[in-house]
C-alpha cells in the first residue's frame, strides 16, 4: 500500500536525520526506514549519530542521538553531504548537528512542538529563540505536534514516537508501508502481539498525520537489479564473515566500536558451532585465540584501538612464532581512549609497526560493508598459507553504516578444513623454510612425530632456541620474505577515473565512497583528476610508482591528523603527514601529501570535491555547498 | 597395564612410551635448582599415565620455570611473561583431547600474570598449573618477587622487600569456581610426584604450587624446612594426596584434613609454619568453561553451511 499523494515531486537522492535524546529510539526508527527502502530496491546508506554516554542529560546539544538515512535511486556508498530533511524531537540536540554541518540552508526540519508550552519557563525561551534562529539560518522548520497525535494512541508516547515519526516519514518518501509492517513484526515479535500491533498503529498513523500537516513528498525511483541483496552493517558482515570462513572461536573483550560485532557472532554462532570467548582482558583475548589457532583451530580476535595497544606483545608473539591469527581492527578515534563512538584510520602505523622488533605481517583494509565480509574469507586464508597474522582493518564508519550488497554466496572451501592430525615425518623441521619464499607448513599439535616447542625466543628451523647472528638473521628474512611472496601474487589497483591527470586522490578503507563520489563529481567538469583505493597496506600493492608517475599532484585523503601547512611552527621539514602518506612516500620516494579531518566524522564528498577544486585552483566550489566538516 | 590376556594373546599396546620419549632438550637449570626434580616427575607421570607425546602439551610464560617446555619432548609454547594461562585455555577451548601441563613462576604467575592466575581458577579448564615459588626472581637475577618473605635483601630493594608477601593459597582459595588447591615441594620427590599426578587425574583447573629452592638467589628461604622436616605439616586424608607409608612417615607433623572443607583449607593456607603440604581443596563438581567452549566441535559441515544461509536470510531484502 503506497501513500501516494498528487503533486508528488521525484528525486534521485535524499537524505533524512532523525535526532532525539539518547533513549528515545531514534535509531530503531531509521534502521527500519533504511531496511524498507532497501527492500523497495533503493540505494541505502545509514550511519548512526551516536553520544559518546549511555544516558547524556536530557535536551542536550551534546547528548544528540540518532541516526542519518541516505536513499538513492542509484547505489549510495556513503552519507552524503547536507541533509535534507530532519526529525528533531526537541530543538537542543539540533545544534550540535548544525555545528557539524549536517544541514544547509533549505534543509526542512520537522521540530516537536510540545516544548513550546513546556510548564519551565526557561525551556519555553530556549525552544522560541531556537526557531527564530534556525529560520534566520535559512531552515524550513515545521513546527509539529507530534507527541500529542501519538498520545491519541498510546498513554506512553516517548516509547512510541518513534514509530510515529517513521510513518511519517514513510509518507514523505512514500514507503511501501506494509514492509514497514513487515521489518515491525521481525522485530518486534518477541514483545508480543500488542506491542507489534501498537507498533504498526502508530506508523499509519504517523504517516496520516504528515498526510494531513505537511504538503510536500517525494519519490525515488528503485535500482534495477534482480540479484538478490542482503542488508547489513559492516559489524553484522564482518560478524558474518567470521563465521563464513569457518572460524571456530572469536576471543574478545568488549570495545566500542567492535564489540556489537561479536555481540551479532554470539547470537548466531551456536548454530555454526563456534564459540565467543569474552577474556579476562584484551591481552587474555589475543593470548587465548593464539592458543586455539596453534592446536589447530582457526581463530580470531575483534578489536578498536587501545584493545590494539594491549594486545602488541601478543601480535609480535605470534609473528615470531608464525602461528596465523586474525585480528579485526574496528578502528576509532584515537589517541589513547580518544572517540570510542566515532570514526578515525588512524591505526594504520600502528597495526603496522606497534609490536615491537621486526614484525613483518600482513594489512588488509576493507573499503565498503560488503567487503567486511569478504575481506575475513581471506584474512582467513591468508593467516593459513602466509603462517602468519592477518590485521584487517575496518572503521566506527562501516562498523555501524548499513547498506544493501549482493547475498555471498556461502562456500565450503571459504570453511576452514578439519585439522590434519596425521603423521607427521620428524626429519622436517616445524619451521621448514622454503629457502626462496620464507613458507612452510606447522605440525599440529595431535601429529606423531611433529612435536615441537614454540618460543618466542630467536630459533632455528627446528624451533631450537638460538641467539647465533646466523640464525637470528635467516629467522628475520624468512618473515619478512613473506610478505614479498605475497605482493608478487597481487595485482595493481585499479584506477578510477583516466590513468593520467593533475591529480591522484589515493585513499584507503572506509572513504572510498566518499572519494569517488567527489571525484566524479569533478570528473564530470572536466576536471582532470582520478582516484585509486588501497585494500593491501602490508604488502601494498604494486605498481604503485608507475601508476602514480601519470599525476601532477598525489594526495591522500584520509582520516587521521596531518599537519596544515600554514599553521604556527609549521614547515616542510616539522609537518607531520597523514598515516598512508607517510608509507607510500617512504615506500615510493615520491612527492605525495595529505588531506585529512579528524572531526570523528566521516569525510563527506562535498568537502573532498572542494578540496580538489581548491588543488587544481579551480573555482567550483561556490556550488552552494557548505564546509560540512567544519568541525565544533 | 598390557599383559597376557586370559585367552593367552598378548595385549600388548601398539605404542610403549618410556622416560626418552618424554626427554627433551637437557635442562639447564642452575645445579641443585629444584626444576630438575619436578621436570623428572612430570615425565614420569606422562610415562605412567602413558600419555602419547603428541597429545601432551607443555605451556609455560618467561622465567627460570617456563624454560620447562624446552626440556620435554612433547609439543610445547614457550609464550610471553606471565600469559601462560590465556595460551593454554585457547588451547584447551578447543582441543579437549590434549593433555596441558602450564608451568609458572611466582613472578610469572603471581605479579604479572595475577589476572590471568584468578580467571584461569574460575574457568577450571582441565589442566594442572605448576607454579614454582622460589620467591625470587631468578632468570633478571634478584628481584623481589610476591612472594620474597619481608626482610629479604633483593636487587630492587637491598635493605628488604619492604611489604609482606602474597599468600598464594588464600588468593587461589578466594576464587570462585576453585576446584583444586595443593602445595608440594620440590625436595620431596614422593610427595611432589603424588601431588602432580593427583592433579593430573583431577578433571579440571588444578593449582599446585610447588615450594622451590633457588641454590643461587634464594636458598636461605626454604633451607630450614628443608633440614627439619617438622617445619612442614603434611595433610593427609582418604580424599587427599595419597602417599606410601615409608614416605608418610617421614613426617613428624600430620594433620588430617578433608579437602572438601573449604573454611578449613583457608585457615591451613593462612599457617605459615609449619608449612601445609598435601591436597589443600578438592571439589570435583565444579563447572568447567570447557563444557561451553567445546559446544559445536563435531558440527557437520553442511549444517554449518545450512545455518549459515539461515543467516543470511535474515538480512535478505
Amino acid at each position: 500500500m503506497n501513500t501516494a499523494c498528487p503533486g508528488k515531486k521525484s528525486v534521485d537522492e535524499y537524505i533524512v536525520e532523525i535526532v532525539s535524546d539518547a533513549g528515545e529510539g531514534a535509531q530503531k526508527a531509521g534502521q527500519i526506514f533504511g531496511a524498507v527502502s532497501a527492500k523497495m530496491g533503493n540505494g541505502v546508506w545509514t550511519v548512526e549519530i551516536i553520544p559518546a554516554e549511555i544516558k547524556p542529560p536530557a535536551r542536550s546539544p551534546a547528548g544528540a542521538s540518532g541516526i542519518r538515512v541516505r536513499v538513492g535511486a542509484d547505489a549510495i556508498t556513503n552519507m552524503g553531504d547536507e541533509a535534507n530533511l530532519v526529525v528533531a524531537f526537541n530543538e537542543q540536540v539540533l545544534f550540535g548537528r548544525i555545528a557539524n554541518g549536517a544541514y544547509s540552508p533549505g534543509t526542512i526540519i520537522l521540530l516537536e512542538n510540545k516544548w513550546r508550552n513546556d510548564p519551565d519557563k526557561e525551556i519555553v525561551q530556549q525552544y522560541l529563540n531556537a526557531v527564530e534562529g534556525f529560520t534566520e539560518q535559512g531552515f524550513i522548520v515545521h513546527e509539529l505536534a507530534m507527541e500529542e497525535a501519538c498520545m491519541a494512541i498510546t498513554p506512553t508516547p516517548a516509547v512510541g514516537k518513534n514509530m510515529f515519526v517513521l510513518g511519517i516519514l514513510c509518507h514523505l518518501l512514500n514507503r511501501d508501508l506494509d514492509k514497514a509492517a513487515h521489518e515491525i513484526q521481525a522485530i518486534f515479535k518477541r514483545k508480543g502481539e500488542a506491542t507489534v500491533a501498537l507498533n504498526e498503529q502508530l506508523v499509519r498513523a504517523g504517516c496520516e498525520f504528515a498526510a494531513t500537516q505537511l504538503t510536500f513528498n517525494f519519490d525515488i525511483q528503485p535500482l534495477s537489479n534482480d540479484r538478490s541483496l542482503i542488508v547489513t552493517n559492516g559489524n553484522q558482515a564482518l560478524g558474518l564473515g567470521v563465521m563464513a570462513s569457518g572460524m571456530e572461536l572469536v576471543s574478545m573483550y568488549p570495545i566500542t566500536p567492535a564489540t556489537s560485532a561479536s555481540h551479532y557472532i554470539a547470537s548466531v554462532f551456536p548454530s555454526v558451532g563456534g564459540c565467543v570467548h569474552q577474556a579476562e582482558d584484551e591481552i587474555a583475548a589475543i593470548g587465548f585465540a593464539i592458543g586455539a589457532s596453534y592446536a589447530g583451530k582457526t581463530a580470531c580476535t575483534i578489536t578498536s584501538g587501545p584493545g590494539l595497544a594491549l594486545k602488541t606483545e601478543f601480535l609480535g608473539l605470534a609473528v615470531m612464532t608464525e602461528i596465523p591469527l586474525v585480528i579485526c581492527l574496528v578502528q576509532r578515534g584515537g589517541p589513547s581512549t580518544g572517540l570510542p563512538t566515532k570514526v578515525e584510520q588512524s591505526d594504520l602505523l600502528a597495526s603496522l609497526f606497534g609490536a615491537t622488533g621486526d614484525t613483518p605481517k600482513i594489512i588488509l583494509a576493507a573499503a565498503t560493508i560488503e567487503e567486511c565480509f569478504h575481506f575475513v574469507v581471506t584474512a582467513r586464508k591468508l593467516a593459513e598459507q602466509f603462517r602468519t597474522p592477518v590485521i584487517l582493518l575496518t572503521d566506527a564508519n562501516l562498523a555501524t553504516g548499513v547498506q544493501p550488497y549482493p547475498r555471498p554466496q556461502i562456500c565450503e572451501e571459504w570453511l576452514a578444513p578439519p585439522i590434519d592430525q596425521s603423521k607427521w615425518d620428524p626429519s622436517i623441521p616445524a619451521y621448514n623454510w622454503d629457502e626462496k619464499t620464507g613458507l612452510s607448513q606447522r605440525p599440529i599439535p595431535g601429529q606423531e612425530g611433529g612435536e615441537y616447542v614454540v618460543t618466542g625466543l630467536s630459533h632455528t628451523d627446528r624451533s631450537k632456541v638460538a641467539y647465533d647472528p646466523a640464525s637470528h638473521q635467516k629467522g628475520c628474512a624468512m618473515r619478512s620474505r613473506k610478505i614479498a611472496v605475497l605482493q608478487s601474487t597481487l595485482k595493481p589497483p585499479e584506477i578510477f577515473g583516466e590513468k593520467t591527470g593533475d591529480l591522484l586522490i589515493i585513499g584507503w578503507g572506509s572513504t572510498k565512497g566518499s572519494i569517488e563520489e567527489a571525484v566524479q563529481r569533478a570528473q564530470k567538469e572536466e576536471i582532470k583528476v582520478s582516484a585509486v583505493h588501497l585494500r593491501f597496506l602490508s604488502p601494498l600493492e604494486p605498481g604503485l610508482k608507475k601508476i602514480f608517475a601519470g599525476f601532477k599532484q598525489l594526495i591522500t585523503i584520509e582520516i587521521n591528523y596531518t599537519d596544515e601547512i600554514e599553521q604556527p611552527y609549521i614547515n616542510e621539514e616539522s609537518q607531520r603527514y597523514a598515516q598512508l602518506a607517510l608509507l607510500l612516500r617512504a615506500r615510493t620516494l615520491m612527492d605525495i601529501d595529505s588531506w585529512s579531518h579528524v572531526f570523528g566524522q566521516p569525510i563527506q564528498p562535498g568537502a573532498i570535491y572542494r578540496e580538489i577544486c581548491r588543488r587544481l585552483g579551480n573555482d567550483h566550489s561556490g556550488s552552494g555547498l557548505t564546509d560540512n566538516n567544519s568541525g565544533e | 597395564m598390557f599383559g597376557l590376556k586370559e585367552d593367552w594373546s598378548l595385549d600388548a599396546p601398539p605404542r610403549y612410551f618410556t622416560l626418552e620419549d618424554y626427554t627433551g632438550n637437557e635442562a639447564r637449570w642452575c645445579p641443585g635448582c629444584g626444576g630438575h626434580s619436578v621436570l623428572g616427575v612430570v615425565q614420569r607421570i606422562c610415562r605412567d599415565k602413558q600419555l602419547p607425546p603428541e597429545k601432551t602439551v607443555s605451556v609455560s610464560g618467561i622465567g627460570c620455570s617456563s624454560r620447562f617446555p624446552h626440556y620435554m619432548a612433547t609439543y610445547g609454547f614457550h609464550g610471553l611473561h606471565g600469559r601462560a594461562l590465556p595460551i593454554a585455555c585457547g588451547i584447551k577451548s578447543r582441543r579437549p583431547d590434549l593433555n596441558v601441563w602450564v608451568s609458572s613462576g611466582d613472578g610469572d604467575c603471581f605479579s604479572i600474570g595475577a589476572g590471568h592466575w584468578v580467571h584461569a581458577i574460575r574457568y577450571n579448564m582441565d589442566m594442572v598449573l605448576m607454579v614454582f615459588d622460589n620467591a625470587i626472581y631468578g632468570l633478571t637475577k634478584a628481584q623481589t618477587s610476591p612472594t620474597t618473605h619481608q626482610g629479604t635483601k633483593t636487587n630492587t630493594h637491598p635493605l628488604g622487600a619492604p611489604l609482606p608477601s602474597i599468600n598464594p593459597l588464600t588468593v587461589t582459595l578466594g576464587v570462585s569456581n576453585v576446584s583444586f588447591v595443593a602445595q608440594t615441594v620440590d625436595w620431596n620427590v614422593p610427595h611432589l610426584y603424588a601431588t602432580l599426578k593427583t592433579a593430573y587425574e583431577h578433571k579440571g583447573f588444578s593449582f599446585v604450587r610447588i615450594l622451590q629452592r633457588c641454590p643461587q638467589f634464594s636458598e636461605h628461604t626454604y633451607e630450614e624446612y628443608k633440614k627439619d622436616a617438622s617445619r612442614l605439616k603434611l595433610l593427609k586424608h582418604e580424599k587427599g594426596i595419597q602417599l606410601d607409608d615409608k614416605i608418610t612417615a617421614r613426617f613428624p607433623v600430620q594433620h588430617e584434613h578433608d579437602p572438601s572443607d573449604k573454611a578449613k583449607a583457608l585457615t591451613l593456607a593462612n599457617d605459615l609454619d609449619p608449612i601445609p603440604i598435601g591436597l589443600l581443596y578438592w571439589d570435583p563438581d565444579a563447572p568447567s568453561y570447557s563444557d561451553f567452549t567445546r559446544l559445536g566441535l563435531e558440527m557437520p559441515v553442511d549444517k554449518k553451511i545450512a545455518a549459515l544461509n539461515d543467516a543470511l536470510d535474515h538480512f535478505a531484502i
